[in-house]
């Protein structure tokens, strides 16, 4: 490189050094690589330069305009950190003032997800049968989600629930996502003596994305556990509820046998309604909604129930499901898109709380 | 499990008509899925005669037909097909029938000058398969006039039934012929193979290795046999089925695959080399061709069937091609085996290899029918292919399935709430094949049929760890005291059908029920009420998103990472439900909608044990506040936030004056997606957070495309101490008036607000009763640095009004405290 071009650099460098912000930095680019430049004059004069030193002469001017743009890109970026820096620096709130008394928004604009009202209104119908509510985590043991409810590793089920893993930990097995609430039901029986009464409305995943299907859905898992509950029981706790919750007394409710590996004997449940309007209760037609059964005497001795002495029933069903019956919602998708749009159409009111006086 | 009607009636001896067999499919657990009936949609198209097949006058490609269809009145039909010509038989379809494989109905038409008053059809127009070269072309002995579907014998409905996964039994039209005849729909026929004896000595014999694996094996061979194309009864219920027919020796195991539920393999003994297959472990780098194509590679914990070569086939899952028969085959060897269903569950998941043999074996096959099921396959092998048969070879012996179980009539009612006489549930069992061996007036006992391997089975309990030994032995016990039974139980409901238990409500536990909710749950819900009633929309959404975004908000542990994500943006438990409340933003301002107040009361996961998972009642809002006539919009800003919060935590209960609000961003808590000086922490003592509130950073409100302020906030729920129910003191109602009395401080900018409003109050706890900061002010009037802050400080005398000299102490107490805590100095 010829003196007056490492000169060019040596000095650009030494300004863009002293550049304190991104204003000054510009002068630096406009002064070197601008239309009136020194480089962009270098480059211009290259037609002056004798044809046998061209050639290297306008390497070297090409070479030093590449290292100045780099060397400004940086500094660029080094000023844009430090300007950040400076704002986030700058803009101090005090943190501890009192906030405004009222919120920018009221209760006319707020409103509950269509499934958090669903929720409350299970709770409010089985609260009324006596029914409490019990949680468990969403990130469960195998042997809750699996194995405690008589679906051994092999077990032709496990196939269906298209389970999602996360790395295994310090036992080498693998934990899950909760593939339904029904491990609940394992720790609500390892956690209270019967009776037992309750539901357990959560979240449940499973690896399986269409238009029917979610890989976040949620569940409400049924669990009754005492002396002398039946069948007929489980039949007559579902239907009281499905014809409380569809506010149809005379809603028509169908049994099928089916099976399932935590309960014996099982069954589906259909309701009535009509296929081509969507209208329930009516029509001639049976639509599936929830699985059901005697619990399975593997899984209360699972539990360290002894199932001679205890017995009692179970059920699960989708929550979505139920809500977009109840509610005519056609598209399962938007439930967890959280479109204004839609929440504010289906969403409830928030001043109305499901109870059974006001009516779910 | 699919099947047509006809060959339902090969085992059963049924009148019943379809729709009450459906009717009790589904009550007894063997739910319909869909029913075909293609007899119903091609009614309308009958056999016809072409009278004529004449050149179209008009058209080079075409053809005019003069067309008889039995009604005596002969028909123009224009028609391209090549195959047209005279005499030839077809199918007619006339105006206002829908042909299913063109998706149109029928109309008279003319086409170039020509009258069409029908279509002749071929196979695809119909929907019966893909042929479309031309019309299809009927025999001669053909009926003119008759519909098509009842000649070609395709009048008879295909349901498909989903079989759960104890009913192996079941996958077999035999099994399903056998509970619609316990249920009352008929008899079941008898199924009784003759022998067919064998001429020569079987050519290849058994090795097993492996007893567990497989413990019974047989085998025959026919020789002198011919195999073609199957003849047409097998391949019609076989494509009734959704089967493509291969060849007849390939159809008839498949046939007996469906009929019996008892998958066979045929192989082509020439082409097996040695005189011997092994039933052994794969060896590592073997493999073979499969039937589907693909090259398999076997493990050591696969069973496979190998001969002195190579491996064969993965046993009991699919066969492989190199064995496999063809049109030159002359010698099959025919195999029928008994395989241990894990083995077959984990040999078929570990190469996602799915088969009727494999669904049928994981299940469990009916370890009794060897011998029956052999002898039939040799039968049919020898009817359709000719040949002759060699002795029988095996391997192993039938297992001990026998096994008895017992029922206590007295638990229909006491478990299944049900009115079955006794006499009834015998009935039922015995319909099942079950063999009643003592009977009383209590109970019955039976022994259970070889195929129903789903009673009085065995296997294991999974009991808790921990539980107390003699608590885990007497619950150990029941259960095998009760599970037959519950078995029995099951069958003779299931047939008797559920629907015909009567309901029972649940009997009252307590009239008026206790809460449903804990403390902790109602919480949660009137948070959520907080937050909506301030205007925010409560959303739902999924638990896992985008690591890289996860990465924005929190730490993203590997132990959180999924291993098996259904896509690359929901593969990270999210550290906080306001990363998916950002995201929500996002989309929504992309949608034209700025302005927004979110909510979501749902998990946190910062580990895998559950309490790994925190309860978070978290917010969002973006954009300005409402425009208003009276009210100027705004900005949101982090007070909204903090207002938001706080707002929760009072609804539940927290004790407001306890708590703390500080700028700070400790380690503990993952501040870092917040702005460093417009954020804060709100804390009960020192230690516990409940909650956290500010302005988004600017790099996340870039990275997110989050245009325009946005502030968050997350209530921590599991950290809210529970409020203590106790009755409320006496209230403090003084007879005498409050006063109240301005303060303005000059302070130093840096000073929290709140340690004034904390000075002051500490001044005098008896009088002073409420210090609210009303004004704040900065500006050029002010020293640099400073700020201006103004408290309204109640003061509530007790037992007389105050005199002015009172009232100046206190206010003198107030000055000098502030002053004294936080340097600020009364404002002239």
């Amino acid at each position: 490189m010829t003196d007056d071009l490492a000169g060019l650099q040596a000095e650009t460098e030494a300004a863009l050094a002293a550049a304190g912000d991104l204003r000054a930095l510009d002068a630096v680019r406009v002064a070197t690589l601008g239309k009136s430049g020194r480089v962009t004059a270098l480059l211009k004069g290259l037609g002056a330069v004798p044809a046998e030193q061209r050639k290297e002469r306008g390497a070297a001017v090409n070479h030093l305009k590449g290292v100045l743009e780099a060397a400004i890109e940086s500094r660029r970026v080094a000023l844009d950190a430090a300007a950040l820096e400076a704002r986030l620096a700058a803009e101090r709130l005090d943190v501890s003032l009192p906030p405004r008394p009222f919120a920018p928004t009221g209760p006319e604009s707020g409103a509950l997800h269509p499934i958090t009202r669903t929720v409350e209104e299970l709770t409010a119908i089985f609260g009324a049968m006596g029914f409490g509510v019990a949680e468990g985590p969403d990130i469960e043991g195998d042997w809750f989600n699996f194995g405690a409810l008589n679906i051994p590793d092999h077990h032709p089920a496990r196939q269906d629930h298209d389970t999602f893993y996360v790395p295994a930990g310090a036992d080498g097995r693998r934990p899950v996502l909760r593939t339904h609430t029904s491990p609940v039901q394992i720790r609500t029986m390892l956690g209270q003596e019967p009776p037992i009464r309750v539901i357990v409305p959560g979240r449940t995943w499973r690896a399986d994305h269409d238009a029917t299907h979610s890989p976040m859905f949620h569940q409400v898992e049924g669990l009754v556990i005492d002396r002398g509950i039946t069948l007929a029981h489980l039949k007559g706790c579902l239907i009281d509820f499905l014809r409380a919750f569809f506010d149809i007394r005379d809603l028509p409710v169908r049994f099928r046998a089916s099976y399932f590996p935590f309960t014996e004997p099982s069954m589906e449940v259909d309701i009535g309604w009509n296929r081509k309007t969507g209208e329930l209760g009516k029509g001639g037609d049976w639509l599936e909604i929830l699985g059901s059964g005697m619990v399975h005497p593997r899984v209360l001795a699972n539990c360290g129930i002894d199932p001679r002495e205890w017995q009692g029933f179970a059920f699960g069903m989708g929550i979505e499901r139920i809500t977009m019956l109840k509610h005519g919602i056609p598209d399962l998708r938007p439930f967890y898109d959280s479109d204004i749009r839609w929440l504010r159409h289906y969403g409830a009111p928030v001043l109305s709380p499901a109870t059974l006086a006001e009516g779910v | 499990m699919k099947f047509s009607l006809s060959w339902l009636k090969r085992h059963l001896e049924t009148e019943a008509p379809l729709e009450e067999i459906l009717g009790a499919l589904n009550s007894i657990g063997l739910e319909v899925e869909g029913v075909e009936d293609r007899g119903a949609a091609l009614a309308p198209f009958r056999i016809a005669r072409v009278v004529e097949a004449a050149q179209h006058p008009n058209a080079d490609r075409l053809r005019a037909l003069t067309v008889d269809d039995g009604s005596g009145t002969l028909l123009s039909v224009v028609c391209g097909a090549p195959n047209a010509r005279t005499g030839m038989k077809g199918v007619l379809g006339l105006p206002g029938a829908f042909v299913p494989g063109t998706g149109i109905t029928l109309k008279v038409g003319e086409i170039r000058g020509v009258k069409s008053e029908g279509m002749m059809c071929s196979t695809r127009e119909l929907g019966l398969g893909d042929d479309h070269e031309g019309i299809i072309d009927l025999p001669d002995d053909a009926p003119v006039g008759v519909p098509y579907v009842t000649w070609a014998g395709l009048d008879d409905p295909v349901v498909e039934i989903s079989i759960t996964p104890n009913r192996g039994d079941a996958l077999a039209i035999r099994g399903i012929a056998r509970d619609l005849a316990a249920a009352g729909l008929g008899t079941l026929k008898p199924f009784a193979p003759d022998k067919v004896p064998g001429v020569y000595p079987s050519p290849l014999r058994w090795v097993v290795e492996d007893a567990e694996a497989c413990p019974w094996v047989l085998g025959r061979a026919v020789r002198g046999l011919r195999n073609g194309a199957s003849p047409k009864w097998l391949q019609d219920r076989l494509v009734a089925i959704g089967q493509r027919p291969i060849n007849a020796l390939v159809d008839i195991t498949n046939f007996f695959t469906y009929d019996l539920g008892r998958p066979l393999h045929v192989f082509d003994a020439k082409k097996v080399t040695g005189d011997t297959l092994f039933l052994r472990h794969g060896r590592t780098g073997e493999s073979y061709l499969a039937l589907n194509g693909k090259q398999i590679a076997v493990t050591p914990e696969d069973l496979v069937i190998a001969d002195s070569a190579a491996v064969e086939s993965l046993a009991g899952i699919m066969g492989g091609e190199q064995s496999g028969s063809d049109e030159n085959t002359t010698e099959v060897f025919i195999e029928c085996a008994l395989f241990d269903p894990v083995r077959i569950a984990l040999s078929g998941r570990r190469h996602e290899l799915r088969s009727d043999a494999r669904q049928r074996f994981e299940r469990g096959i009916d370890p009794a029918l060897l011998p029956d099921a052999l002898e039939a396959a040799t039968a049919m092998v020898i009817e359709l292919c000719g040949g002759e048969a060699s002795e029988i070879t095996g391997a192993g012996a039938e297992p001990a399935w026998q096994r008895q179980a017992s029922l206590r009539f007295e638990r229909i009612a006491g478990l299944g709430g049900a009115d079955v006489a006794p006499d009834a549930a015998v009935g039922i069992l015995e319909r099942l094949g079950f063999g009643v061996v003592a009977r009383d007036a209590e109970k019955v006992t039976v022994s259970v049929p070889s195929w129903r391997n789903d009673v009085a089975g065995s296997g294991a309990l999974a009991q808790a760890p921990g539980l107390p030994a003699d608590r885990a032995r007497a619950a150990a016990e029941g259960c095998a005291a009760v599970e037959p039974e519950c078995d029995l139980l099951e069958e003779v409901l299931r047939i008797t059908g559920l629907n015909r238990i009567p309901p029972a409500s649940l009997p009252v536990s307590s009239p008026v029920p206790p809460p449903s909710l804990t403390p902790k749950q109602a919480r949660a819900a009137l948070a959520r009420r907080t937050l909506a009633a301030r205007g925010m929309l409560d959303c739902v959404s999924f638990g896992f998103l985008d690591h890289k975004v996860a990465a924005l908000f929190g730490d993203t542990p590997d132990a959180l990472r999924l291993e098996n994500p259904i896509a690359a943006d929901l593969d990270q438990m999210r550290p906080t439900a306001v990363a998916s409340l950002a995201l929500a933003a996002a989309r929504n301002i992309a949608r034209g909608y700025p302005d927004l107040a979110l909510s979501e009361l749902g998990a946190a996961y910062r580990g895998i044990a559950p309490e790994g998972q925190l309860a978070v009642a978290a917010g969002l809002r973006t954009g300005e506040t409402p425009r208003h006539w009276a009210v100027p919009a705004r900005a949101v800003d982090a007070m909204d936030a903090k207002g938001d919060a706080l707002a929760v935590l009072l609804a539940l209960g927290v004790p407001m004056a306890a708590l703390s609000v500080t700028a700070d961003a400790p380690e503990a808590v993952p501040m870092g997606f917040y702005h460093p000086g417009r954020s804060g922490v709100v804390r009960q003592g020192p230690r516990t957070v409940l909650a956290t509130f500010g302005e988004l950073h600017p790099k996340l409100r870039e990275a997110l495309s989050l245009t325009g302020p946005a502030v968050a906030f997350e209530v921590f729920l599991d950290a809210i101490p529970e409020p203590k129910r106790r009755k409320k003191s006496a209230p403090d109602l003084p007879a005498f008036q409050p006063l109240r009395r301005d303060f303005a401080f000059l302070v130093d900018a840096a000073v929290p607000a709140e340690n004034l409003a904390r000075a002051a109050r500490g001044a005098d706890r008896a009088l002073i009763t409420e210090v609210a900061l009303f004004d704040r002010y900065a500006g050029d009037r002010l020293p640099e640095g400073k700020v201006s802050l103004a408290l309204e400080v109640t003061l509530q005398p007790r037992e007389r009004s105050l005199t002015d000299a009172e009232i100046e102490a206190v206010a003198a107490k107030i000055v000098a405290a502030v002053g004294k805590a936080t340097g600020a100095t009364l404002r002239g």
